[in-house]
């Protein structure tokens, strides 16, 4: 879907991004991680050509882009900022509307778009006069999310999307994310230096320093075969809770013991992962949980000790993919 | 005060239809050149925001262009433009051009790194990006930018009157060499309250919010072309000559007001200041100016006299005028000053005003040389005892009497002297001899007769044609009202004059105001 090949960008003599590979097959969320500096954000810049690289390629759907009108490209592709730019003397409904009018929609078109979105969005239609100023940073995220969806582009570029927001809108809105089905057909780039947004959100993830890819790979082959120390310890600080969250009940499914003792009826899906399992443990005044295995038709029923030895016995096995 | 009150609002009454014409056509000059240099500015502007290497020279050019004095400003524009509205419009364009330019390109150069980045990401090109993004959110600066033009160019027009532009200037500048009060708050106020409500109702427009801000810039232009088609409604001359009379002619008895009264003479007349009037008349812009008989320029640019038939204009002859404290203090000066008396004829002075008018010799080389010439030069004893404060009205004549009498008092007596020289109009000059701030100047007997003690037409007419009973009226009645002394007259005769250029007035035939008028009124 996006191939970018032997991307550079220098200033002057500095390498911005040097020499940076990726692919990102079609409905893939790929994330690309790293501290501030390391290139990520020019690298997404290059792909809806903001910023011209200063030698490589990028081809969307087989098209090289330095061949396309860098207008009629950005059209097909969104994008969603850290500071949200909505423009301030335009509605909300204006704001979304640009694109559409752009690419000349004619008015019902647009507005019955404009109103599916909101709903998806969970934006009160009341907002669609009110001016990005009278709403929260939450809704104005959302607007701003809104705006690069409304034209059905199938690639989708964010920049920090949720950056500015504080800690607990940040999880309210991942969660929203994520259960989007809006997102679920679309090719996503998110560039973010968040490690628990990027392994909340990405199927794929491509750490980046000074420029160049450090490494890429799915969230568990980065926690659990780092290629190298600067992976270790990007990753060091959330390690036990990536890796709790990188992993899923189904997973760790054959070392699990059932008790047999269902003393209650409340059940946990083995799609969830660890984390979410033990702080079911937290919540319960119960000393077991019940989960259930759509995929077998199972359900184990087990106590603390039982699950942490099947995720370590899951974790000393010498391949994890 | 409240009489003062009174006759003010009386004298708005009387001149309503000059007062309005005047304001139209100020209202208008302010916002041609307003509309000009906004459709100069703005894309000025917009340009040196995206090539940021023009900025600096684009608004150093334009601040330069602003640190010009205004009079200046207007002097140049006239070997270019000649007189009349195209230099004034082009002098205020100029000076309303820096606000608006700097504001825009400030206001565009401000709007936010991210919602620009927005934009481009959208896919919006870049005259999309300009119009409905850039200019809207930099709106409210360019708006402060046209404001501040609007009011610098409500100021400065008021000088546009001295380049035969109209204008409330012609109140102003026409009071001010009047010495009449009335006539100056009659231009004054309305300026200020045009600069006040223009100000105020620009600050509305900016304070409204984004939505209606579109609303009110598109009805900015139509609003702005409106006020500036004024200029042209009072414009209906007819007529084959054009006269340019000074603002202080026009209000006098014995200048426009007698022209008409006693001759009945009709003829398109434009308002011009006196530095520019001879010169406009050499250049064929004017067909008639009202001169001074002794004026250097008479000479340098060939010019005749038209002869008073009617006698309207009065004897100005020259004399200090000394205030009666100064006499007790300096007892030597009364009798230096007079060393002066019967020596400068009206030849003399135009040949002395000839000298430095036109040929650009200093005034203190033309006083030292006619003064050797007559065996009065004396060299400097540089005295101490006391100051002599020497004042002079704003043209050469007066600077070259100024040095002549700096030249004997520092040669015959022990008194320094210091001159202040340059002090504009007869009101600035007497109001500095009342309020002590000098202790003499040479007025003339007209002057004193009918700018300062304001006669009743019948005295005026009855004292008219007698230059001794004039001189012996105006001495006694400063005496009596002011303290003031009228000396020894020093000669000449600088009364007002008619003048045309010497080859149109032998083609028409025209030696006399009366012919002047028998050719204007038949044509």
């Amino acid at each position: 879907m996006i191939k970018a090949d032997n991307l550079s960008k220098h200033f002057g003599a500095i390498k911005a991004v040097d020499k940076v590979s990726f692919e990102v097959t079609e409905g893939e969320t790929m994330v690309l991680l790293g501290t501030s500096g390391c290139g990520k954000t020019t690298t997404l810049k290059m792909l809806n050509r903001l910023i011209e690289p200063t030698s490589g390629t990028i081809s969307i759907n087989g098209r090289d882009v330095a061949s396309r009108q860098p207008e009629e490209l950005r059209r097909g592709i969104g994008y969603v900022l850290q500071n949200n730019g909505l423009f301030p003397h335009y509605t909300v409904a204006q704001n979304i509307a640009v694109v559409p009018n752009l690419l000349k929609w004619d008015r019902a078109k647009t507005q019955k778009r404009t109103t599916e979105l909101m709903e998806k969005l969970h934006l009160s239609v009341q907002y669609l006069n009110a001016y990005p100023n009278e709403l929260s940073g939450g809704q104005q995220q959302r607007v701003g999310l809104a705006r690069a969806l409304v034209a059905d582009a199938p690639v989708l570029l964010m920049d920090e999307p949720f950056g500015a927001l504080d800690n607990v809108t940040r999880t309210k809105i991942h969660a929203e994310f994520k259960a989007l089905d809006e997102l679920k057909r679309k090719t996503i780039i998110m560039v973010t230096h968040d490690v628990q947004e990027a392994f909340a959100l990405g199927d794929r993830i491509v750490i980046m320093d000074k420029g160049r890819i450090v490494q890429q790979g799915t969230p568990q082959e980065l926690l659990f075969t780092p290629a190298n120390d600067f992976v270790k310890d990007f990753l060091k600080e959330q390690h036990l809770q990536l890796e709790l969250r990188s992993v899923k009940l189904t997973d760790i499914w054959p070392g699990l013991t059932d008790t047999g003792r269902k003393t209650h009826t409340d059940l946990l899906s083995a799609d969830e992962n660890m984390w979410t399992a033990l702080e079911g443990f937290k919540f319960t005044q119960h000393d077991n949980i019940n989960i259930i295995n759509q995929h077998t038709r199972e359900i184990k029923s087990v106590g603390f000790e039982a699950l942490m030895s099947a995720y370590y016995q899951y974790k000393k096995q010498p391949h994890h993919e | 005060m409240n009489e003062q009150q009174q006759s003010l609002l009386d004298f708005m009454r009387q001149q309503s239809d000059k007062l309005l014409s005047q304001t139209l056509e100020h209202i208008g000059l302010t916002f041609i050149s307003l509309l000009l240099a906004v459709m100069i500015g703005l894309p000025l502007g917009i340009l040196i925001a995206r090539k940021k290497q023009l900025s600096g020279s684009v608004l150093g050019f334009a601040g330069v262009l602003q640190t010009i004095p205004s009079i200046a400003l207007l002097g140049f524009m006239i070997p270019l433009l000649g007189i009349g509205p195209k230099p004034a419009i082009v002098a205020l364009l100029l000076y309303a051009l820096l606000p608006i330019i700097r504001n825009t390109y400030t206001g565009i150069t401000g709007v936010d790194v991210s919602i620009k980045e927005a934009a481009v990401a959208m896919g919006m090109s870049k005259w999309q990006i300009l119009k409905q993004v850039e200019l809207p959110l930099a709106m409210p600066v360019i708006l402060a930018g046209i404001r501040t033009a609007t009011v610098i160019n409500v100021g400065v027009a008021t000088l546009a009157s001295y380049i035969a532009a109209g204008g409330l200037g012609e109140f102003i500048f026409g009071g001010i060499s009047l010495n009449n009060t009335n006539m100056i708050l009659a231009g004054a106020i309305p300026a200020a309250l045009l600069a006040i409500v223009f100000d105020f109702l620009l600050s509305l427009i900016q304070k409204m919010n984004f939505r209606k801000v579109r609303l009110g810039v598109y009805a900015l232009p139509v609003i702005t072309l409106l006020l500036a088609s004024f200029y042209f409604i009072p414009s209906a001359y007819g007529g084959k000559l054009t006269a340019g009379f000074t603002p202080e002619f026009m209000g006098r008895q014995d200048g426009n007001l007698g022209l008409r009264d006693r001759y009945g003479l009709k003829i398109h007349t434009i308002v011009i200041s006196d530095a520019v009037m001879y010169k406009a008349a050499y250049e064929k812009e004017l067909d008639v100016i009202s001169g001074y008989s002794t004026d250097g320029r008479l000479k340098a640019y060939d010019l005749v006299v038209l002869d008073d038939d009617k006698h309207i204009f009065p004897p100005y002859y020259a004399a200090p005028i000394v205030s009666e404290v100064a006499l007790k203090k300096f007892p030597e000066l009364e009798r230096t000053l007079n060393m002066l008396s019967g020596t400068i004829t009206d030849s003399i002075m135009t040949e002395l005003n000839y000298r430095t008018d036109y040929l650009h010799q200093s005034p203190e080389r033309v006083a030292k040389e006619f003064l050797e010439s007559k065996n009065l030069y004396k060299p400097a004893r540089n005295g101490k005892a006391g100051i002599v404060r020497i004042g002079s009205k704003i043209f050469g004549e007066q600077y070259i009497l100024a040095n002549m009498y700096a030249m004997l008092i520092r040669g015959y007596t022990n008194y320094d002297v210091s001159t202040k020289t340059g002090l504009g109009g007869t009101k600035i000059c007497f109001d500095a001899l009342t309020n002590n701030q000098i202790d003499f100047y040479p007025e003339y007997t007209g002057t004193g007769l009918l700018a300062i003690l304001q006669a009743q037409p019948q005295t005026v007419n009855k004292l008219m044609s007698d230059k001794e009973r004039t001189y012996n009226f105006v001495k006694a009645e400063f005496n009596k009202r002011y303290n003031i002394k009228w000396l020894t007259p020093i000669g000449f005769n600088n009364a007002y004059a008619l003048m045309m250029r010497r080859k149109q007035a032998q083609e028409l035939n025209v030696r006399t105001i009366s012919e002047l008028k028998n050719h204007t009124n038949t044509n």
